[in-house]
């Protein structure tokens, strides 16, 4: 269960603004039914340009309609431009915190508004001009970048509690990591990133090669044995042991205990090696 | 307030009764089973007492019966042992909508082994029903062991499991089912089914949550999964669950009799609540064949309203049910079983599962269907998507989950 604050709850249960407001001067839709929650936000701006009203007509879990209610709640009564300035980390406060998971919901908030904003002003949105880096939300690398750098994220699982980015099928996560380390690489330029680069396949193949040809397979030979690379798919590495490998009742010890360990020091270290038939 | 309990399917009150002869296993008769002395011995007896309670309720031999710690417990130890028993047997065929037990632990086999394994996970039809074909056709000679569960926790789908097991014993390829929704439930004779394995797990029938028991076939090849002592015939090692066991064996004789209550009256209850809700509230979608079913459980998606929402507002009123929608499962997609089941991505959201049990009445259906046809009227006045009494649209976003 999740552990929603009072003040959640309340939103949830009693939500403000609920509706529509016709001849609108903004109108910002966001999500859809596929994703789960989908908010959409309507203003009405007074003669002094401060925002008079605010309805919303949501689709989504607890969180995502307290967001909504809190952010009407909010904004009434802002000038615009104060309301741009409006954070999902304002929304998610004015609520006293949402669960981590749950923090995509007071994004959603955010860019409901800032759809509206440029739909008053009769200009594109600038978030969904970017690459779309995830497409099971459809969320693109500036709203990322922008989470990453406005929330603090350091991981992968933060950029998808905020923006739900990588929550689908999980094939975007490397390019988050990129993103990740682009953002950190501009904060801190002075520590290096020690951490080994990733290899390519080939790259692995012939490091693979490489480590069996200068150490492995000379000291199989000196026991009458030898050992041909077959194939590697992802960390499986298939060989196959020749010569009096063979036959040696030993060979599986060898296989696991020297072969194995090998590869995982000097190649990459989730390494598996198995024998081919 | 009072508490409507209708999510049986995550777990069921523990039956007075059951608490009732475990509370001396506690206090007085506190024996070590293995031990040497009468002291001990005697809690040794109510351990095969119980023994035989539940081999009865399943048509199996007493010494067929391992002790584990939970439905989990028994199903890894399963797969793990028939992995272990047939080397160089490296496919398992298992199916889209199992249990996370079952799922994520085929589908980590390989880290946790170091070998590398072929998984076939079987797709089902959109009622969530499966193929008897396509399974046929994904056995090979290389099949080491099959993983299918009897019945749905989600929908409450019943698998033909017999015909399975049959084609499975025919190729001479292990057999397991996770029975933990089934046992209790629907009659099950294992000595007219042939599996090798079945897992089932205590707190799905009104006996206590840490109790589970393996069902191991007699001349079934088996490696343990917990070694240790020699309890179980060295098959699982660990001081016996003594109070927990004794109760599950109470639990289990409960259910044989109260079986035909469980078809009858629950079913019916069920059924009155399952067409109310249908009936009452439209755009709304039964998610399971109809008949093929638990008689206890109903799985209905509500158009246009999402899961957790409709879960806190029942909440509210004291009703304890689950849902399926992305939010409740602490992913962002509906649940693996709708997304399997094709459930359209405008229900996969909002789909609430009911779960009944023999101590469900008549006065908590009529509740339930007072309290939720508002509840969902209500979360529609609120959905940008739901436009009265025709289809709402659907939005534009860029997404796409695979629930689509």
């Amino acid at each position: 269960m999740w552990e929603y604050t009072d003040k959640v709850r309340d939103h949830f249960m009693n939500p403000r603004n609920v509706g529509e407001i016709e001849n609108a001067d903004g109108i910002g839709e966001v999500g859809s039914l596929a994703c789960g929650d989908a908010l959409k936000l309507f203003f009405k701006l007074d003669d002094a340009g401060r925002i008079a009203d605010a309805k919303f007509k949501t689709f989504g879990c607890a969180s995502a309609i307290a967001s909504s209610s809190a952010l009407t709640e909010m904004i009434k009564g802002m000038p615009l431009e104060e309301a741009e300035k409006v954070t999902n980390e304002d929304i998610a406060e004015y609520l006293g915190g949402l669960p981590k998971e749950k923090m995509h919901c007071s994004v959603m908030g955010r860019e409901a508004l800032e759809a509206a904003i440029a739909y008053y002003r009769g200009i594109p949105l600038p978030m969904a001009e970017g690459e779309v880096v995830c497409e099971c939300f459809g969320v693109t690398d500036i709203e990322v970048r922008r989470a990453i750098a406005e929330s603090n994220l350091r991981s992968v699982e933060e950029i998808t509690n905020f923006t739900k980015a990588g929550g689908g099928c999980g094939k975007c996560h490397e390019r988050l990591e990129e993103l990740l380390r682009e953002a950190r690489h501009e904060v801190q330029q002075i520590i290096p990133d020690k951490r080994p680069t990733r290899l390519t396949n080939i790259q692995k193949i012939k490091l693979i090669e490489e480590v069996l040809g200068r150490e492995v397979r000379p000291t199989l030979r000196k026991d009458g044995g030898d050992i041909e690379l077959v194939d590697v798919d992802g960390d499986f590495v298939i060989v196959s042991l020749r010569g009096a490998c063979g036959s040696c009742k030993k060979s599986q010890t060898t296989l696991k205990e020297y072969v194995e360990k090998k590869l995982r020091e000097q190649v990459l270290d989730t390494l598996i090696v198995e024998e081919g038939k | 307030m009072n508490t409507v309990y209708m999510d049986n399917n995550a777990t069921t009150r523990v039956a007075p009764e059951v608490v009732e002869v475990m509370l001396p296993y506690f206090s007085d008769l506190y024996g070590n089973p293995s031990s040497m002395h009468t002291f001990g011995g005697q809690v040794g007896h109510a351990v095969d007492e119980a023994r035989g309670k539940i081999a009865s309720l399943l048509g199996a031999g007493p010494d067929e019966l391992i002790f584990t710690s939970c439905g989990t417990e028994s199903d890894s130890t399963a797969i793990l042992s028939a992995l272990q028993s047939s080397p160089g047997k490296r496919h398992i065929v298992t199916t889209r909508v199992e249990h996370p037990a079952v799922k994520n632990l085929c589908e980590n086999l390989d880290k946790l082994t170091g070998h590398k394994h072929k998984v076939t996970q079987l797709p089902v039809n959109s009622d969530g029903t499966l193929d008897l074909n396509l399974y046929e056709e994904s056995l090979s000679d290389e099949t080491a062991i099959v993983s299918a569960m009897w019945a749905n926790n989600e929908t409450g789908v019943i698998f033909p499991i017999k015909e399975m097991a049959e084609i499975a014993k025919s190729r001479g390829i292990l057999f397991h089912t996770d029975a933990v929704q089934a046992v209790g439930k629907i009659p099950i004779n294992l000595s007219q089914v042939p599996i090798d394995f079945l897992s089932l797990s205590g707190h799905k029938l009104h006996a206590p949550k840490g109790i589970g028991v393996l069902y191991v076939r007699k001349g079934t090849p088996f490696v343990p999964f917990i070694i240790g002592g020699h309890q179980e015939h060295g098959r699982r090692g660990g001081t016996e669950n003594v109070a927990s066991i004794v109760g599950l064996g109470k639990a289990c004789e409960m259910a044989a009799k109260q079986m035909q209550d469980e078809n009858t009256r629950v079913k019916g209850l069920r059924d009155k609540l399952e067409d109310g809700l249908l009936a009452s509230i439209p755009s709304s979608l039964l998610n399971g064949h109809k008949t093929l079913r638990l008689p206890n459980t109903t799985n209905i998606s509500f158009e246009f309203v999402e899961g957790e929402a409709i879960l806190l507002h029942l909440d509210r009123f004291g009703i304890c049910a689950s849902s399926g929608s992305a939010c409740t499962s602490g992913s962002l997609e509906p649940s693996h079983v709708m997304r399997a089941m094709g459930v359209p991505f405008t229900a996969a959201h909002g789909s609430i599962r009911l779960s009944l049990s023999v101590y469900n009445t008549e006065a908590e259906v009529d509740f339930v269907l007072e309290k939720l046809p508002p509840v969902i009227a209500q979360l529609r006045a609120m959905s940008p998507f739901w436009q009265g009494e025709h289809k709402g649209k659907t939005g534009s976003s860029q997404c796409k989950c695979s629930c689509s």
